[in-house]
């Protein structure tokens, strides 16, 4: 005869499932519930049928070209904070000294948006360093615009996002057994064969979820947006038509029902990415049992 | 010896092989010849540098100074994938997102054989090592002893003149390294390639080797067969290493050119020599736990430990100065006993102090 409690502990429900608690509580009132409600409100609009939130951001170009504007800022910073940080990761790994480095590249983490918004403002402005410097240097022969507009949003997201990106390839990468390549070269394989044909597919996992992870964030974009870009023209992000709608016209059933489009195009974009990662090996990268 | 009629071999020529990992010197001038076919076992304590100096023939690490020569031609200037040599990790290192047989022909595609040749090849080294039935397993997905035979077909696929292995058996369990120890030997047989096997375990290289080269400190501390080693240890510290754990002082009472009689512990032991002694002169005496025997006479000895292992019991006893002795006996004995402990004399080395 097993006691009921002895019958739970079997299926793995005992005292410590209880630590589980505090989480799924946080998890339910600061997540789930303010989603529903979020839901909900989209779908309540001052006037019209249900669908009538939704149906005014795809009728009103200026709305709906947001969509198009974010995934042209996140998916290339994204792209380009990755195709940075892979080279990097590989030099890193190999060094004794990972730490002073590490530190230096994660840096621009603690800063803020805000910060490196200001920051970029003055250095990349017409006055600024980076178009003075290119001038005195003949390379140009007047000043490039680099700021208020996409470029200026661009190298914002880079810098912020590129720790990110750097601390999860670098993770990814020293995941991997060193002795595989060595391995790879002792049959033949030169520096380029082994990444094309060891490295790099032992990675690829890893990479596509980096790749979800930080065009999330890139894809929330809004200060740096603001700030640095033309909010509206080419760097009229989704963020901050949503921000329109809920605090300047105080629709809040716009607001809600352009957050959840936001969500959706960003849960289409993971969606794919991590699909096609499944059809990827994604075993231990290791290379014993252990 | 293990020199293959069939396959022309080339000599590999360590000389001088220095490697100095910042002020630490791992290899002190490495100086080695080793003949085409030949099963060289590198023998010695972790630490001692023989994974340093398998790492550099391979290339897998620079050298500081000294040259490698394969056949005259010097290699050790070429990177890993020039000097055509199979390697076998410790860890296995099988490319864990290819099958068996991906993993095995990985060598032949980068050498670019045609695909119907490797096919070929393949089947003959899954073949070999006893392994067709898996070949389209992912790693993973196999044993420790079937990725040891994957790792293993892999080197040895891309006819390699030397294999080097590096501790090749150290992951599996006690059973399966014997087994696979007569198969490294007989696959090295099979295919006339000189392989150079690292290993801290003595009965390996006792068993596998043509020739033992036993390391100490990043040196050379003695080369020869298994049975000169195992026989004729030329210094104390690789007695030490072959086995003769027990280390006595003692002091040469007479010597007659055969035999000495050499007082230690306050008793007359007799030895065979082996080398010059003279009355008066300090040695060492070292003798193997196996052959010396709890008896009627001897030193005398308290039994500290004591452990059953089939057959007879093996132990360690303290004499009245501290010293440790090991011993073997016939009869049952326990901790705090008091033993009388001998060797017979061919049995015993002595090494002047």
């Amino acid at each position: 005869m097993s006691t009921v409690q002895q019958r739970l502990a079997a299926r793995g429900l005992d005292g410590t499932t209880l630590l589980v608690a505090p989480a799924l509580i946080a998890l339910l009132a600061l997540f789930v519930a303010p989603f529903a409600y979020g839901v909900a409100v989209s779908l309540s609009p001052k006037v019209g049928p249900f669908t009538d939130s939704y149906r005014r951001f795809f009728a009103d170009p200026f709305m709906r070209e947001t969509i198009g504007h974010t995934l042209a800022l996140a998916l290339p910073t994204t792209l380009v904070s990755l195709l940075l940080a892979v080279p990097i990761a590989f030099r890193v790994r190999l060094m004794r000294n990972q730490r002073l480095l590490t530190t230096i590249l994660v840096l621009p983490v603690t800063l803020g948006t805000v910060l490196v918004a200001q920051g970029l403002l003055t250095y990349l402005g017409p006055p600024g360093w980076f178009n003075r410097v290119l001038i005195w240097a003949g390379v140009l022969s007047g000043p490039v615009k680099l700021t208020n507009n996409y470029w200026g949003v661009f190298a914002s997201l880079v810098i912020t996002g590129f720790p990110f990106t750097f601390l999860l390839t670098l993770s990814a990468l020293s995941g991997i057994d060193p002795a595989l390549e060595q391995a790879a070269a002792t049959l033949g394989a030169g520096a380029r064969r082994r990444f094309v044909r060891i490295t790099w597919p032992l990675l690829l996992p890893g990479l596509a979820v980096t790749f979800c992870l930080s065009f999330v964030q890139a894809f929330a974009v809004f200060p740096s947006a603001v700030l640095l870009g033309a909010p509206a023209g080419s760097t009229h992000v989704i963020s901050i038509a949503a921000y329109h709608a809920a605090f300047e016209q105080y629709d809040a059933s716009l607001g809600a029902a352009i957050a959840m489009i936001m969500g959706a195009v960003q849960l289409g974009v993971v969606g794919t990415v991590l699909g096609a990662r499944s059809l990827l090996y994604r075993g231990p990268v290791g290379g014993t049992k252990g | 010896m293990g020199a293959n009629p069939g396959r022309l071999g080339e000599t590999l020529e360590l000389r001088g092989l220095r490697r100095d990992f910042g002020g630490f010197a791992a290899l002190k001038g490495l100086d080695l010849a080793i003949a085409p076919g030949e099963f060289v076992a590198l023998l010695g304590p972790s630490g001692c540098g023989k994974t340093t100096a398998l790492n550099c023939i391979a290339g897998l690490s620079p050298l500081s100074g000294g040259s490698i020569t394969l056949g005259g031609r010097r290699i050790d200037t070429l990177p890993p994938e020039r000097r055509g040599f199979g390697m076998v990790f410790q860890s296995y290192a099988l490319f864990p997102h290819m099958s068996a047989r991906r993993n095995v022909g990985f060598g032949l595609d980068m050498q670019r054989v045609p695909r119907r040749e490797a096919a070929a090849r393949i089947d003959e080294a899954l073949a070999l090592v006893h392994l067709g039935a898996q070949a389209d397993k992912l790693p993973g997905q196999m044993s420790g002893g079937q990725q040891q035979r994957v790792a293993i077909a892999r080197a040895i696929v891309i006819r390699p003149p030397v294999v080097l292995m590096d501790e090749p058996l150290s992951n599996l369990d006690a059973k399966l390294r014997l087994e696979m120890r007569a198969e490294i030997r007989r696959i090295h047989d099979a295919i006339g390639s000189t392989t150079i096997y690292v290993t801290h375990d003595q009965d390996e290289a006792l068993s596998m080797a043509d020739r033992i080269v036993v390391m100490r400190e990043g040196a050379i501390r003695q080369t020869g067969t298994p049975a000169d080693l195992y026989e004729r240890p030329a210094a104390p510290d690789v007695a030490e290493f072959m086995g003769f754990r027990t280390r006595m002082a003692g002091r040469v009472v007479s010597a007659d050119g055969a035999s000495a009689a050499i007082e230690t512990f306050g008793t007359i032991v007799q030895v065979t020599q082996r080398g010059p002694l003279a009355v008066g002169q300090h040695v060492t005496l070292m003798v193997r736990p196996e052959d010396m025997l709890a008896g009627p006479a001897g030193v005398p000895a308290v039994v500290r430990i004591a452990e059953y292992r089939g057959r007879a019991f093996f132990g360690a006893a303290m004499t009245a100065c501290g010293s440790e002795l090991f011993f073997r006996s016939e009869r049952v004995v326990h901790g705090g006993d008091q033993v009388l402990l001998a060797a017979r004399p061919e049995q015993i080395l002595s090494y002047p102090a």
